[in-house]
């Protein structure tokens, strides 16, 4: 392709985008002069163009769109939506040939004389009422000239604001105006400043730019940790030096790839348009903050996400304005996009003044649907049950639109988000409107990770999903962290934080067994749990170059890509969120809403668990998963008090009702007739103690009163069978043993019948 | 000459391999590589060249063959591909063949498991057979690494 050629679609590429914002604007304002000037200079320059080359249809087009921008810029017609559309649908026409342009260098065989004749319709049509202005013909008068009356002598080129003609008495209704309407030409003094301050650079160049800078930074690692061996204080001087500098260099070539989220933005405008006009809606879009800069590869990875979201809000949250006159709402339905820093990152909020999302609606379908059990929907927050749109899955639209409603969508934005090392999340008042907000990284091209050692190997965790760090000695390692097989958990500021060891579920364990006088827990963030990686050892915060895996490594979800550390040798970068659910503790496709519905216990029965296993008074196996366990705590046989035939004890400020395992699986099974039995509280034999599981129950709490707890395993549970009695949902092998995984709801729910107790009403 | 065509050769397991020259980017000693863990067996791990990480994979793995002597140190063939350049190691690297067009002959029937995959066909020699590699397909491990077998 000719240089010159690349040159124009490029170029053009560029102002199209720039033309479909404007045109929006126009229908909007019709009577912003500086835009109409602008879009009609634009059409000009691809007519010229297009002419210059020899490309017939794309001459045509424009031609004919600059015709009745002529006229609009003569003040003869006035800018309507028909006006509006018709000159998008050139936009569009000149689009598609560029496009074919770009592939085929033709211009491609599409019929444009339908957009042709519309654009020729409108120029022609209402025309007839101004005919006899004195009007400037539609053909081009593309001298620069500088407007002779009321700029001010001191501004030499005149751009932007100080623009002269400021009370244009606001367009006259058309057909009575015979009013010399101002055939005065904008000034059509281009400014210079942007093209002359900045240069077209090529992607492909910034990336090898970007990639370089890696190397150096790599390099100067090097150097550095060389650097800690010398006493040279020449050296040293130079080395500090050349640190400096490459920071600097760093992060100036990042700055290069920094493009403000307003490129992705431009489009909407038109988007919404043209949505809203296709669902009979009308909508406002507005933006605030569209400077704020993201490195170019999270702008690509966003696009799509918030694409989608501005969709969803146009046809789904915005009502009709028949809807919205009922509610007392302004019929134009309001949609705000705003972007701003926060704590190193960037937010980018999507509202609209819509409908909202009813929280009842999405708990009903998502218990409909199978998503999540009653019992565990009822204890959620109203928050909570929005954020359930993000289950894969799901779509609370009745009906399903050309546009969205599909019910594929939010967990891919979630999942898209999530990849890039951000978070989204949804705020809705029913009624009142929808924000969401998503949270996401400068750049991934470099990141601050902290480097650790497991199973012999450096791995890097990005700085991003650390939360803590926690160092346990000697004794303390001990006593704070309860475990006797597989999995331990560590009591973090009294809640349980499942822990799991780094080199283990990287198969890279060495033999060197549990007893370690150190123990180095990294608090991580993984969606929304918590929980420990214990390491070997920490070493030091660096930034490192994030390269990406090749596909032969994409489905090893353990890992989100490699790094070159200072000696030269690669490192993974673990991503935080696979070694979470390859560890269980984030289930995988979030089905931790699970319980106790035989779709649930299926899924609890697939895959890996963690659970905390105990034995009943008869030395029967239980397990209850951990996601269920609030805490462990051991009361003293003296503390529990008998009010109104149930067992309780004072727990935190609270009383406490206890459910004894044991005889409540039993009422479970007589339906209440046991009616609780003889009082034989004494589970643990040879104890003055009891072990309690506490469960949190909407709430409140319940105690769970267990002959002992044995362990906590994390497995994968492959053979189980059915129930082997009511309060169990099924039976299953655990570390060899078969073992009853207790339906927790089911248990409290049915020590709730009895008419001794008073719990969970 | 038309029907000539040039293959860079090496040595798996005892058998001659070649690889189309054109392919090979560079052909370097053992690197120190860094393991991935729960990676395919296949994969021997990343190796650092000139600060592009290169995945190395296994060529006596992946065509079912089993791992050579220790100590022996095997040697990095460097193949461009779609996806960046990938290494594969083989035992030892031999000469860049002159092979004559009309010498190659399809794979036989009886060549079953990993290798039917991989093998595109063979050069009659004068004294043995050049196997040639189909490349793409050596280093794409999920669409064609265990086979149709797992097909229902």
């Amino acid at each position: 392709m000719k240089d010159i050629v690349r040159e124009f679609l490029l170029e053009t590429n560029e102002n199209l985008g720039q033309l479909d914002l404007d045109l929006v604007t126009l229908e909007r304002e019709p009577g912003d002069r500086e835009i109409l000037a602008r879009v009609f200079r634009t059409l000009h320059t691809i007519k010229g163009t297009a002419g210059f080359l020899g490309l017939a249809k794309l001459q045509a087009l424009s031609h004919a769109g600059e015709n009745l921008l002529g006229r609009l810029r003569a003040g003869e017609l006035l800018f309507d939506a028909e006006i509006a559309t018709a000159l998008l649908a050139v936009v569009d026409a000149i689009r598609k040939i560029l496009a074919a342009i770009e592939t085929t260098e033709q211009e491609g065989d599409g019929d444009y004389s339908s957009v042709v004749q519309s654009l020729e319709r409108l120029t022609r049509s209402s025309g007839t009422v101004s005919k006899l202005q004195p009007a400037s013909t539609p053909t081009v008068d593309f001298i620069p000239r500088v407007s002779r009356e009321a700029v001010p002598e001191s501004v030499p080129v005149v751009i932007g604001p100080t623009r002269a003609w400021v009370p244009e008495p606001t367009l006259p209704p058309l057909p009575s105006a015979p009013v010399p309407v101002e055939s005065r030409e904008p000034t059509e003094v281009r400014a210079p400043a942007v093209a002359d301050t900045s240069i077209r650079v090529d992607v492909g160049l910034l990336d090898k730019l970007m990639n370089l800078v890696g190397e150096l930074v790599l390099a100067r690692n090097q150097i550095v940790q060389f650097g800690n061996s010398q006493e040279d204080r020449t050296f040293l001087g130079t080395l500090q030096r050349l640190n400096t500098l490459t920071t600097e260099l760093q992060a100036g070539v990042m700055k290069t790839r920094m493009q403000p989220v307003g490129n992705v933005w431009g489009k909407f405008p038109r988007l919404v348009r043209d949505l809203a006009a296709a669902c009979g809606k009308q909508v406002r879009i507005d933006m605030d903050g569209q400077e704020t800069e993201l490195d170019k590869t999270i702008i690509e990875a966003v696009r799509d996400p918030l694409t989608h979201m501005v969709r969803n809000a146009v046809d789904h949250g915005i009502e009709s304005p028949a809807e919205r006159a009922a509610r007392g709402k302004p019929t134009e339905g309001r949609l705000l996009l705003h972007a701003f820093h926060e704590g190193g990152k960037v937010v980018i909020e999507i509202s609209d003044d819509g409908a909202g999302i009813d929280p009842i609606r999405v708990r009903d379908k998502a218990v409909r649907t199978g998503l999540v059990a009653p019992e565990q929907a009822a204890r959620m927050s109203d928050r909570d049950l929005v954020n359930l749109v993000f289950l894969p899955g799901f779509s609370t639209a009745d009906r399903v639109t050309q546009f969205s409603g599909r019910g594929v969508g939010m967990d891919v934005v979630r999942t898209n988000i999530e990849k890039i090392g951000g978070a989204v999340d949804i705020e809705s008042q029913p009624g009142r409107g929808t924000t969401v907000r998503m949270k996401i990284p400068l750049t991934l091209a470099i990141i601050p990770a902290l480097t650790v050692t497991a199973g012999g190997d450096r791995y890097a965790i990005p700085q991003v999903s650390l939360v803590e760090l926690v160092r346990l000695e000697g004794e303390q390692v001990r006593k704070g962290i309860e475990q006797v097989h597989g999995a331990p958990v560590y009591r973090l500021r009294g809640n349980l934080l499942p822990l799991v060891y780094l080199d283990r579920e990287l198969g890279v364990a060495t033999d060197r067994g549990d007893d370690r006088e150190i123990v180095n827990i990294i608090v991580l963030q993984a969606d929304d749990r918590q929980f420990g990686l214990i390491v070997d050892d920490i070493h030091d915060t660096e930034e490192i170059v994030v390269k990406p895996l090749q596909k032969q490594l994409k489905g090893v979800t353990a890992f989100a890509a490699a790094t070159i550390m200072g000696d030269g040798k690669v490192a993974l970068i673990l991503d935080v969120l696979g070694i979470a659910q390859r560890a269980g503790v984030v289930a995988d496709s979030r089905e931790r809403a699970l319980s106790e519905n035989p779709t649930a216990a299926a899924a609890l029965a697939g895959d890996c668990q963690t659970v905390l296993l105990c034995a009943g008074r008869d030395g029967g196996r239980m397990a209850i998963p951990l996601a269920q366990v609030a805490r462990l705590e051991e009361f003293p046989r003296s503390a529990v008090e008998r009010v109104g035939g149930q067992d309780v004890v004072q727990y935190r400020g609270e009383i406490l009702p206890l459910i004894h395992l044991s005889r409540a699986m039993r009422r479970a099974g007589s339906a209440g007739k046991a009616n609780g039995g003889p009082r034989r509280v004494s589970p643990a034999p040879a104890s003055d103690s009891i072990q309690v599981v506490v469960h949190a129950n909407r709430d409140r709490q319940v105690g769970l009163v267990v002959g002992h707890i044995l362990d906590i395993a994390e497995e994968t549970i492959a053979a189980r069978s059915q129930p082997s009695r009511p309060g169990v949902l099924f039976t299953a092998v655990v570390q060899n043993r078969v073992t009853e995984f207790l339906d927790i709801e089911h248990l409290v729910r049915s020590a709730a019948v009895a008419p001794t107790a008073t719990i969970g009403d | 000459m038309a029907d000539e065509r040039q293959y860079c050769t090496f040595f798996v397991n005892g058998y001659y391999f070649g690889i189309d020259v054109l392919k090979v980017q560079e052909v370097i000693r053992y690197q120190e590589m860094t393991r991935v863990p729960l990676a395919p067996p296949v994969v021997r791990g990343l190796i650092n060249l000139r600060g592009q990480i290169v995945t190395a994979i296994d060529l006596r793995r992946r065509l079912d063959m089993p791992d050579g002597p220790d100590g022996r140190l095997p040697v990095n063939v460097v193949v461009s591909t779609d996806d960046g350049a990938v290494s594969l190691l083989v035992d030892e690297i031999g000469d860049v063949l002159q092979v004559p067009e009309k010498a190659f002959e399809q794979p036989p029937e009886t060549l079953r498991g990993p290798a039917r995959e991989l093998i595109r066909g063979a050069y009659k020699l004068e004294n043995r057979l050049l196997l040639i590699l189909n490349t793409e397909r050596a280093v794409a491990l999920s669409n064609n690494g265990p086979g149709p077998r797992d097909a229902p």
